[in-house]
Parts: C-alpha cells; structure tokens; sequence
C-alpha cells in the first residue's frame, strides 16, 4: 500500500511540474512581462535594464525555479488588466467559487444518490421512467441554458429568487460567507442547482446501473433468504457496494463542478474565481491565466489523489493485495 | 455484428428513428438556410429598427407573420437568425471533431505501433490533458491565442481559434482507443506478413490497421458531436467565442440573456430549445451506436 500511495505521489508530482511548465511558458513567452509594467514613454535602455533587474535575461530553467518558488509562496506577479497582485485578486474570489461548489456538490449528492437507489430499486415504476427521462435532458441541456432558463421561471416571472450576484455576505476574517443572511442564502439557490444538476443526472445514472447490476447478485439473495429487513438488504449490503465507481466519479466530478462554476458565475454574475479567469481570457490577461492554471492543477491533482486513497478506506480486498493493481468490477 | 444485424436495431428502436429524423432534418433546414430562410438576419441593408422587438406570433396578438418566432432588439427575424445560427454550430461542431478525430487517430497509431518513449511521451501528455475537463482546455487555448494576436485579427479567424481550441480539447479519447487497438492488431499475423514483404509503417498503419478500429471511432465521433456543439455553444456564450458580427446559436443565446431581464423570453428561448434538440437527437444516436456496434463498450 505504501508503494503504491508512494507512485502515485510522484505521478502527482510529474503531473504538476508539467502544468507549472505550461503555466511558465504561458507567462514567459506570451505577452511581455515588461510591457504590463512600464509605460509608453519608458526608453528601450530602461527596459533592458528592468529585464535584466527582474531576472528576465536569465537561462530559462533559473527562471522556471524562480517562477515555481513564487508561485508556492502565492506570488503570481500583477495583474495586466488591473495591476494588483494576481494571488490577491485570486484570494479574493476563492470563498464565493467554494461556497458555490460545495452546495451544488451536497445537491447533486444528497439528490442524486436517492434518485439512483430508487430507479435502480424500482425500474419498472412509472416515477424511475420520469427521472430517467428527465435525466436524459438533463444532460444534454448546457449549463448556461439551465441557467437561462431558471432565471426566467424564478427571477424574472416569478420573482421569487434573484437572478445574479451574492446577495449580503458576511466578512470572517479574508473569508466572505453567504451562509449567514437571508439574502445571501437566497442568492445561492438558483447558482447551485444549475451548477449541481449535470453531477446529480450523472450520479443518479450511476448508482442506478450499479443498483440493477449488485441486485442480480447471490448475496443479495443470500442476505434475504435471511430475512433481513428491505432497509438493510437495500442499504448495508447493495448501496456499499455500489460505492467504489461512485466515490470515483463523485470526486472526478468535483473537479469538474469547479471547472464549470466558470459558466454558472459568468450567467449569474457570481463574483468567484471563475469569473475573474473569463475576465482573464478576454483580456488576454496572462499572469492571472497562469496562476489560474496552476492551482486548478493542484486541486485535480490533490483530489485525484484523495479519490485513489479513499478506495482504501471503501474496499477491504484493495488492502488484503497491498496495493499495486487497482481491483476494477466485483 | 453484421450491416443487417445494426440496420435492424436502428430500426426496431423508435426512439433512436426519431433521434436520426430530427437530426437530418435540422442538419438539412441549417445547410438550406440561405434558400429557406425568409430574412437574412445580418445583413444591416435590410434591418429596420421599427421591427424590434415583436413578440411571436402565436402568443401575442402584436406579433406579425412576416417574424413568425418574432425579433430581437435590432428587428433581425429570430427564425431566420436560427437556421444560419444552427449551420454555423454545426460546421464548428464538425469541423472540431474532425480535428480531434484526425489528430487522435494519428497519434494513437504512432503511439500503438512504435511503443516505447514515443507511445510513453504522448500516452503522459494524455494524461496530465486528462486531468483537466475540455472546456477548461479549449477555453486555455483561446486566451493564449488571444494573447498572441491582435484584437481585430483576433476576430477574422475566430472559428479556426475555436475549431482548433475544441478540436485540441478532444482528442485524448481517439488516441487511447486507436493505440488500443493497435496494439492488439500488430501481433496478428496479418500485420506481420505485410510487415514481411516490406511495406512502410505507414502504410501498413492506414490500409492495414486502421479499417480495424473505425467502429470505435466513429462511436466516440457521434458522442465527441453533440459535446463539441455544446462546447462551442459555452464557448461563444461566455463571449470567448465566435463574434456577434456572425452569431451561432451560443452567441443567439448570449445576445438574447443581454435583454432578458425585460422579459422579451423569445430571443433566447428559441435559440436554446433549438440547441437542446440538436443535442438531445445526436446524444441519442451516439448512444444507440455505441450498443448497436459494440456491446462491450456498454
């Protein structure tokens, strides 16, 4: 087990360096650092000077260290669009992009997962052929459509619910939270569920083909000629087992939310990360690109390697092997 | 499975039937759409700002069946902006996934039949392309080459950027199914006789080997479809995309979500339900195709 959490490290580490690289390339080579910095009336001699001041005229491998040391130290240079510090810009933005996933995530979860079990439960019933039925569109409607369309049916004609930004927040220390007024829960409403509704489609499907299949099984039969009661059968036996493909697909999708809060922000007006990196390509602002980069890169990487860990946790017989080939199918 | 064997799924299936109908049949009206169109919606001539804004025809009494899906803010037709729209996806759509599928395929043969540090480089960079979802990466592409590029440049190549961007964002999965493939099929005797009487790798990867894995392909193709309309439609929507001088159905939607806190639904409801269905309608034939040609990959 440890050799194998060892390989995987280095994989993580590798994975990385390779991101930090194009990270660097794009921040070296694309645009000129110089230019952000001086302005029109600055003399070539006074450039050249600068660059070789703030190490540009090194060899290139001196820099990439130079870049890497900063970035771990959370200094990612200025902004081209508004010259503040990228890391600042960055921070700023974090707890609105998390508080936004992590309800998407808990919504697709806790809605999801019960949606699942019961179609896989009762396939036939008339309410599974309706929640696959939905699903199916579900995952073919983009996101930014169902955001449209929420905005439509509950801000515009209805009222109920707004339509963009996040409401009051409370300040707690750096973190802003929209969890403790009204107003801010409200906001997260809508936000949430577009951005939660591709993972909860997806994971109902899963836990439903995996349901259909584990029910098939002789412990299943086993565990009722016991007797035991429908909750445990359904429960402790089947669902456990269906988890290590949903543990999978549940942490790669986390991921994914992150990537896609881009969309749901920009249709919402949510003032999180990924809204500032939409601002970025626009304006083809590199350093905030780049920093953007790397540390979605290290939140793959980091959750990649926790989905890996946790089938430990799940699966017994992955521990008996120690390690080394990762058991596919039951 | 034999031609029949498929044909006969396809045809005692009536959802995919419909799916196939209402595919060919969108695919048909966007490419007629300079002939069937009853406006041309970007062409400034014939624009008259007195049309702005009418509501459709079969809910409002305002409307006027010169507009049947009514106008946008400029007095451009709806229907008309729909039907050049949904071409433009779909050329983008296309063109992007034959971009992908290209440069999958050769990488995955070169990668499955030379093996060693070649196939282990490209298999490496697959995988750390792997970690990251395709939007994320296309959407890299587009402000790199934005970065690289003027402005005004930027917006005369806009869709080779994007078909290039999509295309570059897709190709991970062709390469891991093509080298898969290969390297089953390069020990099989056939590979090697023509290995014997002296034909170029390259030869023997096209003619011989690559009519083995055409049925995988072209499944991933169907899917990698309705994803890369999607993707485009994200793209052009977030303003990354294509420009507004010449809209697809993402940059209808985005123009249209501009106005919609006035409450005139129609400039984006039409353009979505219509990318909704195209989606839907390529989804389901890419899942029927994928059961209907290998079991396996279920």
């Amino acid at each position: 087990m440890l050799a194998f959490i060892l390989r995987r490290l280095l994989q993580s580490i590798a994975v990385l360096l390779t991101v930090g690289l194009v990270a660097f390339s794009l921040f070296r080579y694309v645009g000129d650092p110089i230019n952000a910095m001086v302005g029109q009336d600055t003399t070539m001699e006074q450039r050249d000077e600068l660059r070789t001041k703030l190490g540009l005229n090194d060899p290139a491998p001196i820099q990439f260290a130079r870049f890497i040391y900063n970035a771990s130290s959370g200094n990612f240079g200025l902004s081209y669009r508004t010259s503040e510090p990228v890391g600042r810009l960055i921070l700023e933005r974090v707890p609105a992009t998390l508080e936004l996933s992590f309800c998407a995530a808990l919504f697709a979860l806790f809605v999801g997962v019960p949606m699942g079990v019961y179609t896989g439960l009762y396939p036939k019933h008339w309410t599974s052929r309706l929640f696959q039925a939905v699903s199916l569109i579900g995952i073919s409607l983009p996101t930014f459509l169902i955001g449209i369309l929420l905005i439509l049916v509950f801000a515009v004609s209805l009222h109920w619910l707004p339509s963009f930004g996040r409401g009051e927040t409370v300040q707690i220390g750096w973190w802003t939270t929209n969890f403790l007024t009204w107003s801010g829960l409200k906001a997260l409403i809508l936000p949430s569920i577009t951005l939660g509704l591709f993972q909860l489609t997806l994971l109902m499907r899963l836990v439903r083909s995996e349901m259909l299949e584990v029910m098939r099984t002789d412990y299943i039969k086993f565990a009722r000629a016991r007797g035991l009661t429908n909750r445990a059968v359904n429960f402790g036996h089947a669902l456990k087992n269906t988890l290590v493909p949903v543990i999978t697909v549940a942490g790669l999708q986390l991921g994914a939310l992150i990537a896609f809060a881009i969309v749901t922000e920009t249709v919402f007006a949510w003032p999180g990360v990924g809204q500032l990196f939409i601002q970025s390509v626009q304006f083809s602002d590199i350093p905030v690109m780049a920093a953007y980069l790397l540390l979605i890169g290290l939140l793959f990487v980091l959750i990649n390697l926790t989905v890996d860990l946790l089938y430990f946790a799940v699966d017994p017989r992955l521990r008996a092997q120690g390690g080394g080939a990762r058991v596919a199918g039951h | 499975m034999t031609d029949s064997d498929v044909w006969w799924s396809f045809k005692s299936s009536p959802m995919t039937v419909t799916a196939a109908a209402a595919t060919f049949l969108i695919i048909a009206v966007a490419f007629l759409s300079p002939v069937l169109a009853p406006h041309t919606p970007f062409d400034p001539a014939t624009l008259s700002l007195s049309d702005g804004l009418k509501p459709p025809v079969l809910v409002s009494p305002d409307g006027d069946w010169t507009f049947p899906l009514g106008t946008d803010d400029q007095g451009r037709d709806i229907l008309s902006s729909i039907m050049y729209g949904t071409r433009l996806s779909l050329e983008v759509g296309f063109a992007s996934v034959i971009v992908a599928m290209v440069l999958g395929i050769a990488l995955g043969l070169v990668s499955g039949y030379f093996g060693g540090s070649v196939d282990a480089l490209i298999m490496r960079i697959a995988d750390v392309q792997l970690t990251f979802p395709a939007i994320l990466v296309a959407l890299l592409i587009d402000g790199v080459v934005r970065g690289i590029i003027s402005v005004q440049r930027h917006d005369e190549i806009a869709i080779y950027v994007i078909v290039g961007a999509i295309g570059l964002s897709f190709w991970v999965q062709y390469a891991r199914t093509v080298r898969g493939s290969v390297m089953v099929e390069k020990n099989k005797e056939y590979v090697q006789a023509a290995r014997v009487i002296g034909l170029s790798p390259v030869l023997i990867m096209i003619r011989h080997v690559l009519p083995n894995v055409t049925g995988p392909v072209l499944v991933i193709a169907t899917i990698n479809l309705g994803l890369a309309i999607i993707t485009e439609a994200t793209l052009s929507f977030l303003g990354v995309g294509l420009p507004s001088t010449e809209p697809s159905l993402g940059t209808l939607i985005r123009l249209g979500n501009e106005v919609l806190q006035s409450g005139d639904w129609w400039i984006t409801v039409f353009p979505g339900i219509t990318l909704a269905a195209l989606v839907l309608a390529v989804n389901l034939l890419g899942d029927w195709l994928r059961d209907a040609l290998n079991p396996k990959l279920r």
